[in-house]
């Protein structure tokens, strides 16, 4: 059936609170707000303009405990926290100073993203696409996914009573098959890569017209969600920004966003405006960003993914370019760590300060040792690095490498004998 | 000369009567552009750069390949073929 871009009933009475329109990255056209996500005449991607009202600090600080505090600063309605969402975000932000004295840092951070309600970031993200696709007049809340994201819009479609469409990669983690199966909803596994399953999403998405794909269609929406990771660093630093952060990339939206978070906190005048360094993550079986800024090229080339790594597995990353850009004009860098380099990240930050995060936790504390080492990233200044989600969804990765320490009988004399004390 | 079906995303379906699938004939994919241009006007400076090479921020598949780990537009499209066209901006 032929179908034109707003054939989902979508009609301009949405309520997308500050958001004015959708501007292209690449050409600057710019189209009204609706149900688009690519340009029409370059097929760049669409970036929300907003005309901010007068947010303040306090007017943040008295709002939910949970992502919509920022609701002033994302394309959500006003009365966001009044309908049924997983009320996602102010996670912790945790002083690391076991894992920074292990790396020769001075002040280090993890915003331990783990914490939100089905254990990833993905949650921030989706609570916007989720408000926004009710908005816009889309009935089936959808996504390609590594995995976190299955899980994140399972279980936000399940809390909001509307129906979910996820397809995932068959060889998925089977820790993230199961947490997004048990949410209930249409779940598909898909012969392929993420890469192949992102291009069976948009081509579903160019036909069923109610199913809005949130990383696909309603992307411009969705990605905004992760501005929170952002906005919340800086409020929980006391309202300022760190003087370098190290970000984990797969398509690379999440790392372009905080660095557009930190610039709205800028101008909004609610922290100083201070250089700051972003740093990108990537596992060398996956490394198309790194390999580009290590070539100094602008274009990303796509790579075909392998690495245990699987929820930064995207071979051709949609925001790339962005990354680099935000990177060297930052003055920062994209560093890529072995698999082999990822397990021993993840352990370092369970045994140092008892976060047990995912692969991608792994790859940006690994990537961290990497940068430090190689003298790319100050030590002496204050740092913040992402844990993205929970060790409890990648077993597979330290299965092999971590252990009880002795099996006893039930007796105080076996436990001297074996000499644990 | 082979004749392909090649898939069309939305938001070039107003240069094509609104169609999301339309045929197309040509050895490579260069050639299946030009086509498509010759039936429906637009549609290669909307898929390609000044340049004459495929945008930024467009995939195009012959079959099952990203024609970027192929030949790009010199990918042979044979007979019966499924060419694809998709935003690239998608995904993560």
């Amino acid at each position: 059936m032929a179908t034109t871009p707003a054939d989902n009933g979508y009609t301009s009475s949405a309520d997308l609170g500050p958001a004015t329109a959708l501007t292209c990255r690449e050409c600057g056209h710019s189209r009204e707000l609706g149900p688009y996500y690519a340009c029409e005449q370059c097929f760049g991607p669409l970036e929300i303009s907003y005309d901010f009202g007068g947010v303040t600090r306090e007017s943040i600080e008295a709002g939910p405990r949970n992502i919509w505090r920022y609701r002033g600063l994302l394309p959500v309605p006003s009365n966001v926290a009044e309908t049924p969402n997983t009320e996602p975000g102010l996670t912790r932000l945790v002083r690391a100073d076991q894992l920074a004295e292990s790396l020769g840092l001075q002040r280090l951070w993890v915003k331990d993203d783990s914490g939100n309600p089905t254990h990833s970031f993905k949650d921030r993200v989706v609570a916007v696409a989720l408000a926004a696709a009710r908005e816009l007049g889309f009935k089936v809340l959808a996504c390609p996914s590594t995995g976190n994201l299955a899980n994140a819009v399972a279980a936000a479609a399940a809390r909001a009573g509307i129906r979910s469409a996820v397809f995932v990669p068959s060889d998925l983690e089977a820790q993230k098959i199961i947490t997004t199966a048990v949410y209930g909803g249409l779940f598909v596994t898909v012969d392929g890569n993420y890469d192949d399953v992102n291009r069976l999403a948009s081509e579903i998405a160019g036909e069923e017209e109610d199913w809005a794909f949130v990383n696909v269609n309603v992307r411009p929406y969705y990605a905004e969600g992760s501005k929170t990771l952002g906005y919340e660093i800086a409020e929980q630093l006391g309202w300022r920004l760190p003087d370098q952060i190290v970000i984990p990339v797969a398509s690379g939206s999440q790392l372009t966003k905080i660095d557009k978070a930190f610039q709205e906190l800028i101008k909004l005048g609610l922290v100083e405006d201070r250089p700051y360094r972003v740093f990108g993550a990537q596992a060398a079986g996956c490394d198309p960003v790194a390999a580009a800024f290590k070539a100094g090229h602008d274009v990303v080339r796509p790579v075909k993914p392998s690495t245990i790594a699987k929820s930064l597995a995207i071979g051709n990353p949609a925001d790339g370019p962005y990354v680099l850009d935000v990177v060297r004009r930052t003055g920062g860098a994209v560093e890529d760590v072995t698999d082999e380099q990822v397990v021993e990240g993840i352990r370092l930050l369970a045994a140092t300060e008892g976060i047990f995060g995912e692969t991608a936790g792994g790859v940006t504390v690994a990537t961290l040792r990497k940068l430090v080492e190689a003298g790319a990233l100050d030590p002496s200044a204050e740092t913040v690095i992402i844990n993205s989600g929970d060790g409890l969804k990648t077993l597979d990765a330290v299965s092999s490498q971590v252990a009880p320490s002795a099996n006893i009988p039930p007796s105080l004399d076996a436990f001297r004998a074996a000499g644990l004390a | 000369m082979s004749t392909v079906s090649v898939r069309i995303p939305t938001i070039l379906r107003s240069l094509t009567g609104g169609e999301s699938e339309v045929k197309a004939e040509g050895a490579t994919l260069r050639a299946v552009v030009a086509d498509l241009d010759a039936n429906h006007p637009g549609i290669a400076a909307r898929v390609l750069d000044d340049n004459g090479k495929i945008r930024r921020f467009v995939n195009v598949y012959v079959g099952d390949e990203d024609v970027r780990f192929a030949e790009g537009l010199d990918t042979p499209t044979p007979e019966g073929t499924q060419v694809s066209i998709i935003p690239a901006v998608a995904g993560g």
